[in-house]
């Protein structure tokens, strides 16, 4: 399938300061892509190039097989919902949704039908003679939805949609949205700090560190397989400890903890023995007692356990020092007080392939 | 340059064309001042010439020197006294009145005077102030004095209470702002840290004050340095400023270099003040 | 008895209360002085006006309104009248046309001399107007045109530019940049932008502007001064008539004024409570 979107050799700079740095992307038709990162990190520098409001400093930006690098938004058929949802207003949310049909030429009475069923789509009827101003943040939020999405463009961008959101709210937006991407069947290209989100609504999810891509891949893939500790800490929680390879044997590989020795089961061999190892807090588990089971066990003592409602951290310290979460849910029925307490001393067991390995970062 | 990236720009060369007239009405009349001011006076009128003479008579002919004394004399004056007026009422205005409908009808009604006619406003003096004026008739009528008094009008105490009358809003405005952006918790922490309200006043409120105060003072001298209606009205004959000396060498003299010349010492004059007063702005500056 | 505790209740102050008295009764004098010394002339201006009497001294004598009658049918004031229209509406028109755009590019671009111009901008509101007008006459003069209306309102224009300038940049900031791009997002190009998002957004400080523009045309004097031809604006005819003595025309003429201008400044402020309230 063509690329809708393509983006080649793209890097910004700001005088001395570097934004963005060789990024490479290709976006298929349909997809709902996240680029998912912390403050700074260029992920909306990104997005803005795709819509046309900066421009780079070096590369290209494809659209269609089209070259738009050199082109103004409005020339772009590529639509954005703003952060701050930038509704006009002196407007009503019936002309502001017809703006960008006025643009185009289209008569009013066809321009109001579209604004219309458009408004319909976000599930607020009845709203077009409204003024922005006496609507609430998820209202407005509708009504940019509606109006970036009303010129049928082939990309939508979304920048941060939900974070002015409260959380209920949130949660309840992140599946619409999901529903009006599969009914719209165009591409998405959502902007986040949220891993969350990231995770819940999209196809294919890229993450970004200072100007870079760090890894580019579905949600699983970032979760189960991060490519590097930074991925690891982002998307979700991982322990992470330094390590040393003792023994390698093919896909097998032994390493030491702290004096405590892990089995590993990896397809990419480190070059180095040093290296670190990640663990999700949710893939270890307490045992009693010797079970011969798990061959991979970490001894250490409770420190801590914090309560999350449907879930329990318990924060152990290992014998090396460190630190060493492991998350259990908290099924019907089962309290907080079966779990080990601090102070006990535990054993905590982790499969071999739930154990990530990362080159040591120097 | 591709073509779409021409239209791209476009907005900003549409832009710019305000700004030529910007360049053409305000840089080049200043081009053309300094180069009259280079030129002589030869009967009946003046001709092109590159000579200092014109500054070197502002220089050494002591009534040039004794009038630009007289107008910074002045205009300190009105500027304290503005500044003593206006500094209460601004701060009244910011932390004893309560109803913000009443702090905006006092600001109104100090800001509302500058919309009526200036030189009405400086007219008015004239006739209370004048030995047939209101103020005199007034003392007689209680007795105060007998005859007409020659004292209030036509001299420097005239002008001074006419300009300080028309420039306290200036000076009550940037005070007003300043003092507008000290948050009540500054007060509210001091007190908490066991300072007086004067001390408070003193330590913290005044001195984050002075951007307005300083802005205030700058804006009322400079005015009052430029001003020639007032001494036209209630000046008297020894009450010339350096603005009508200005405008007589542009009237009847028909001396256009001397004038010109004398407006640009004017000008380097208010542009050093302006100057002068912006650094110690930008050096006391505080983030609030 | 609890009468007489509560009086004693009431006449022991503590210090901090009694200085507190003291400084609100001296501020209370302090703004009275103020608004009294701010008003009164004015006061004396309007009621003189009526005054039955040709010289200006206390007491009155009787109510007339002869001199508002000499007022309409002095021609030559009307005349003057009529220019200060004229070359108000023109030169705040002008500065609009001038100043907007100007106020824009500051706002948006960043171009070499930025600063500088910025200053030169702001120059006329602190230089002597009698400056600007010089420089301007004698710029003219070189350049060899005739003084007239017209280099008046030039020259007005040009003065008051400072003022359009200052509002309008200053509103333009409070406008959030998503805006405009969200316009060009939906296929405006920039003077569709301007036209349909910025503008309606900046009104009120246009308007603003303008009325304030409007108002200092109408009352400058020191460039009028110089630009000025043959034909009188209002206040250099009134200049004139002031050298000539102290008449009460001039306190019915200034009446007026003060009557349009406190009409004026209602609308100004009915509008600048329009902006602030109601959308946000």
């Amino acid at each position: 399938m063509p690329a809708i979107i393509e983006l080649r050799q793209i890097s910004k700079h700001y005088g001395s300061v570097i934004g963005i740095e060789h990024v490479e992307l290709s976006v298929e038709d349909g997809e709902f892509l996240t680029l998912l990162g912390p403050s700074g990190c260029g992920k909306s520098t990104l997005l803005r190039m795709i819509g046309g409001f900066e421009e780079p400093t070096t590369g290209q930006v494809v659209l269609s097989g089209q070259d738009v690098t050199d082109l103004p938004p409005q020339k772009r058929n590529v639509n954005m919902m703003f952060q701050d949802y930038a509704l006009f207003p002196h407007m009503t949310v019936g002309q502001n949704i017809a703006y960008g049909l006025k643009m185009r030429g289209i008569g009013r009475a066809e321009a109001r039908q579209k604004a219309e069923s458009a408004l319909d789509l976000v599930s607020m009827p009845d709203k077009v003679d409204q003024m922005p101003h006496q609507m609430s943040g998820g209202q407005r939020q509708r009504v940019a939805l509606a109006r970036a999405i009303v010129r049928e463009p082939k990309v939508l961008l979304l920048d941060e949609p939900l974070s002015a959101l409260d959380a209920n709210l949130r949660e309840q937006m992140q599946i619409e949205l999901k529903h009006i991407h599969d009914k719209l069947g165009i591409t998405f290209i959502m902007v986040t700090h949220d891993q969350t989100e990231a995770l819940v609504m999209s196809d294919r999810v890229i993450v970004m560190d200072s100007g870079r891509i760090a890894q580019d891949g579905s949600p699983e893939d970032l979760y189960e397989r991060p490519a590097t500790p930074y991925v690891a800490n982002f998307i979700g929680t991982t322990n992470l400890l330094p390590a040393r390879i003792t023994a390698r044997n093919g896909a097998d590989a032994h390493v030491e903890i702290g004096g405590q020795s892990l089995q590993v089961r990896t397809d990419t061999v480190p070059r180095y023995d040093d290296i670190q190892i990640g663990i999700r807090p949710e893939k270890a588990y307490f045992i009693g007692g010797a079970d011969e089971k798990a061959g991979n066990i970490l001894s250490g003592h409770v420190a801590e356990r914090i309560y999350h409602g449907n879930s329990l951290r318990t924060t152990v310290r290992l014998h090396g020092e460190q630190e060493f979460h492991v998350d259990a849910m908290l099924p019907m029925g089962m309290a907080q007080a079966a779990s080990p307490k601090p102070g006990d001393k535990v054993q905590i067991a982790i499969d071999p392939d739930n154990i990530l390995i990362f080159e040591r970062e120097s | 340059m591709s073509r779409s990236r021409i239209a791209r720009h476009s907005g900003k060369l549409i832009l710019g064309i305000p700004i030529l007239w910007i360049i053409l009405f305000m840089l080049v009349p200043y081009g053309v001042l300094l180069t009259y001011s280079f030129w002589l006076k030869k009967y009946p009128l003046f001709v092109p010439a590159f000579q200092f003479g014109n500054y070197w008579t502002l220089l050494s002919d002591p009534q040039y020197i004794k009038v630009l004394l007289r107008t910074l004399k002045i205009s300190t004056l009105v500027s304290i006294a503005s500044l003593v007026l206006a500094y209460p009422f601004a701060y009244y205005l910011v932390f004893r009145l309560k109803s913000p409908t009443a702090r905006l009808i006092l600001f109104m009604a100090v800001i509302a005077p500058l919309w009526v006619s200036y030189l009405l406003r400086a007219y008015v003096w004239k006739t209370i102030l004048g030995t047939e004026g209101i103020l005199n008739s007034f003392l007689m009528s209680i007795g105060l004095i007998d005859e007409p008094s020659g004292i209030f009008l036509y001299n420097q105490f005239a002008m001074v209470l006419t300009l300080t009358y028309i420039f306290i809003p200036f000076m009550v405005m940037p005070i007003y702002t300043a003092l507008e952006k000290i948050p009540p918790s500054f007060a509210e922490a001091s007190a908490d840290l066991g300072m007086g309200s004067f001390q408070t006043f003193v330590k913290v409120t005044l001195p984050l004050s002075m951007p307005g105060v300083v802005a205030g003072f700058t804006m009322t001298f400079c005015l009052s340095f430029g001003d020639f209606i007032a001494p036209f009205l209630v000046g008297g004959p020894d009450g010339q400023l350096v603005a009508n000396v200005m405008a007589s060498q542009f009237g009847a003299a028909l001396n256009w270099p001397l004038g010109s010349a004398l407006a640009v010492v004017m000008l380097i004059i208010v542009l050093s003040i302006i100057s002068i007063s912006d650094w110690f702005e930008q050096s006391g500056k505080v983030e609030l | 008895m609890t009468a007489t505790s509560t009086t004693l209740a009431r006449k022991r102050r503590s210090p901090a209360a009694r200085a507190r008295l003291a400084a609100d009764s001296g501020f209370a004098v302090i703004v009275s002085l103020v608004m009294a010394f701010l008003y009164t002339p004015i006061l004396i201006l309007v009621i003189y006006s009526f005054n039955d009497n040709r010289s200006l001294t206390w007491p009155l004598t009787g109510f007339t309104t002869s001199w508002y009658e000499k007022l309409f049918a002095n021609d030559q004031l009307l005349t003057a009248i009529g220019n200060s229209f004229y070359v108000a509406s023109c030169a705040t028109v002008l500065t609009l046309i001038v100043g907007v755009p100007a106020a824009l590019a500051l706002h948006r671009f960043h171009f070499p001399g930025k600063t500088v111009f910025r200053r030169l901008l702001l120059l006329p509101i602190a230089l002597p107007g009698i400056v600007t007008g010089i420089s301007m006459l004698n710029m003219f003069k070189m350049f060899g045109f005739n003084l007239s209306l017209e280099t008046v309102i030039i020259g007005h224009a040009t003065a008051l530019l400072a003022v359009v300038v200052t509002q309008v940049f200053a509103r333009l900031q409070r406008l959030p940049k998503s805006l405009s791009e969200a316009s060009s997002d939906l296929g405006a190009n920039p003077l569709q932008t301007f036209i349909f998002v910025t503008l309606p957004n900046i009104r009120t400080a246009l308007i603003g502007a303008g009325l304030l523009s409007f108002v200092l045309s109408f009352d400058e004097i020191p460039v009028t001064f110089f630009l000025t031809g043959r034909d009188n604006t209002l206040p250099m005819y009134i200049y004139s008539t002031m050298r000539r003595g102290v008449t009460p025309e001039i306190n019915a003429v200034g009446t007026l004024i003060v009557l349009t201008s406190l009409v004026l400044i209602a609308v100004s402020v009915v509008f600048t409570l329009r902006d602030t309230t109601g959308r946000r």
